[in-house]
């Protein structure tokens, strides 16, 4: 069991609360490094896309995990994301500037969504949400001189300083770097105080407002950083797939993303990594087993859908915070050894509460 | 002229069907405060289950939609005792998820049952009539008049009958319902039930118009903005805003064509900036 000394104020706002968080997240982050040297193409295409999923919950965490505005309209921002990118990259540009120009368009997307949606509140801003995200996707069949329709649209490798990166370690690297980067400002915005103000808007909107937090314009920061987020996974999941079309962000994508990051554990940065790797893990293990499996169950197009379905009311039932939660029990499981008791974590915060009058 | 009749009434009735599977939404909402995200899932799949009796089984179609009614009802119920309410209590969210979890195993599952290509079934009401020179098949009159049926039987249901008030004094206050003798979790059970029998009606009458597939579950999206529009408390409410949406849906098809599919999303985008809280709802700030 370890036990932290506070000798300064600042030790409760660092990332690494301790030498264990560095060495450990050091050695994930070096062997994400090398993994291009031992393992081939097809599995390094695999992370990349829990990668660019993993950033997908990131950005889908940012707002409904740590602002606790419920979306089902995330694929519109994924969309928005990647059409922006293979825009750009079809007139030319390069990829330095045609990722970011994702990110901003899909984070002017989420601050058209944003100013109204910090008004809904609970069942109507999902509602409301997913009512966006189908509009932008009749939209973008609409733009048909842009964003070519239902035919699609395909997406040329990304560009860095004249080089085009076809090789899949190339967008693995890309992913990587992106993935860190926001990873670090998604964690240094939860220590600041816009970060203090999600979390107090979450956990009760009346105590947040009474504490001189301004609710509406927090919820309309959040949502537009994680539409940034969201944006910038649009674009590397443009890269990923090189041909896109509209019914890819359906509303499908966006319940997808959203059982991600309750399966990973809501409202932390590891539940984001955790949903997007269980659920690339899963797609990955039942497309192998597939070859394994009788041809009458193998070959049902509604197995994997099925089998999230009962994942995901699985989890609820049972494990309502989630993969990380698990991991954090069975990890103090062991720290506390003998001490370890049930009722530690017996849930004391929720994210929404009743919309009705009392 | 005619034309307007003819689209107002093909309109009106398609709006009957989002109000019917929206009713779904009102039901379980004011007795329970769960939103069921599966209620177009549950709609295919007593869809299916008709489909299943009447030509399957070759059973009268009457025979066959109240089999159907019967199994989805028991369905509902358990549905409820067995998955939904080891939830109550927690955050809307975890209802939320819950039920899309639902609606996905359910729509997976029919898919693998019946197939995904779409199944036929034959409509009692066969024929056209006509009002004016207007030209409208029997089957959406019936789906007209079925609704007109159960919304009259469901306000003679709240007002008359003790269940009724049962259920309404359970919606108000658990607690005292509880103590006045009200069996509180078989009525949340039976208005699960119930909502499953009204949207296997909705699914049936439809059959006819849009054939049987799993694809007809995300109807139930279009329902959701009908009963948002609606404000999710009221019964009239919800058969209004499905009423609105299928009108607006059949005139644009008529004169805005490629608007049809999301004109309602973009009514129910535009209530909910202008009223949060729907048109015959009222928004709630937050307690502490």
């Amino acid at each position: 069991m370890r036990v932290l000394f506070k000798q300064s104020y600042d030790q409760d706002i660092r990332i690494a609360k301790h030498r264990g968080h560095l060495i450990w997240y050091g050695l994930l982050l070096l062997s994400t490094l090398c993994a291009p040297l031992f393992v081939g193409s097809f599995y390094l295409g695999e992370l990349s896309r829990v990668m660019i999923l993993a950033l997908a919950g990131l950005g889908l965490m940012f707002v409904t995990g740590f602002t606790g505005q419920v979306s089902l309209g995330h694929a519109a921002f994924v969309a928005a994301g990647a059409y922006a990118n293979a825009w750009a990259l079809s007139r030319g540009w390069p990829s330095l500037a045609a990722i970011p120009f994702a990110g901003f368009v899909s984070m002017l997307c989420g601050l058209a969504v944003a100013v109204p949606a910090s008004r809904m509140s609970g069942i109507y801003l999902a509602i409301g949400t997913l009512a966006f995200a189908i509009i932008v996707e009749d939209g973008i069949i609409k733009l048909d001189g842009i964003t070519g329709g239902n035919r699609g649209m395909a997406v040329e490798a990304p560009v860095f300083l004249g080089f085009r990166m076809w090789e899949s370690w190339q967008l693995y690297y890309l992913c990587l770097f992106v993935l860190v980067a926001c990873i670090f400002a998604v964690l240094n915005f939860m220590r600041s105080p816009v970060g203090r103000a999600m979390i107090a808007v979450r956990d009760s909107e009346v105590s947040a407002r009474s504490l001189g937090v301004k609710v509406a314009r927090t919820k309309i920061f959040a949502f537009a950083v994680s539409a940034a987020i969201t944006g910038f996974a649009g674009a590397l999941f443009s890269h990923y797939l090189q041909f896109i079309s509209p019914e890819i962000f359906g509303v499908v994508l966006s319940i997808q993303l959203l059982l991600m990051i309750v399966v990973g554990g809501l409202g932390t940065v590891h539940g984001a990594i955790f949903g997007a790797a269980l659920v690339g893990l899963l797609e990955t293990g039942i497309n192998l087993a597939k070859d394994y499996l009788p041809p009458g169950i193998g070959s049902q197009p509604g197995l994997e859908p099925l089998l999230f379905g009962i994942i995901l009311v699985g989890f609820i039932l049972f494990e309502p915070q989630g993969v990380y939660g698990r991991w954090v029990k069975i990890r103090s499981y062991f720290e506390l050894f003998p001490l370890y008791r049930r009722k530690t974590f017996v849930r004391q915060r929720s994210y929404l509460k009743t919309d009705r009058m009392q | 002229m005619t034309d307007f009749l003819q689209l107002l009434i093909v309109g009106i009735s398609q709006g009957c069907i989002y109000g019917l599977i929206a009713l779904g939404f009102v039901l379980i909402y004011k007795a329970t405060e769960m939103v069921n995200f599966a209620q177009g899932e549950m709609m295919v799949v007593g869809s299916f289950i008709a489909w299943t009796f009447v030509v399957g089984m070759g059973f009268n179609f009457w025979v066959g939609l109240s089999a159907a009614m019967v199994v989805m009802a028991v369905f509902g119920f358990l549905l409820d005792a067995a998955v939904v309410r080891r939830i109550i209590g927690q955050p809307q969210f975890s209802v939320v998820i819950l039920t899309i979890g639902i609606g996905i195993i359910l729509r997976a599952g029919s898919g693998m049952v019946w197939g995904n290509q779409p199944l036929t079934m034959p409509t009692p009401f066969p024929g056209n009539s006509e009002f004016f020179g207007a030209v409208v098949g029997n089957e959406r009159l019936a789906i007209i008049g079925t609704t007109v049926l159960l919304i009259g039987g469901l306000v003679l249901f709240f007002r008359c009958s003790r269940w009724g008030v049962a259920l309404m004094a359970s919606s108000q206050n658990q607690l005292a319902a509880l103590y006045s003798g009200i069996p509180v979790r078989f009525v949340f059970s039976a208005v699960w039930a119930g909502a499953a029998v009204i949207s296997t009606i909705a699914g049936t009458m439809l059959a006819p118009i849009t054939l049987i597939e799993p694809l007809n579950s995300f109807l139930g999206i279009k329902a959701f903005a009908a009963a948002v529009i609606g404000g999710f408390h009221s019964i009239t409410g919800a058969i209004a805003g499905g009423v609105l949406i299928g009108v607006v849906e059949a005139f644009a098809g008529a004169y805005l064509p490629g608007a049809r599919e999301t004109i309602g999303y973009i009514i129910m985008f535009a209530v909910l900036i202008a009223w949060p809280g729907g048109l015959f709802g009222r928004a709630h700030r937050k307690k502490v």
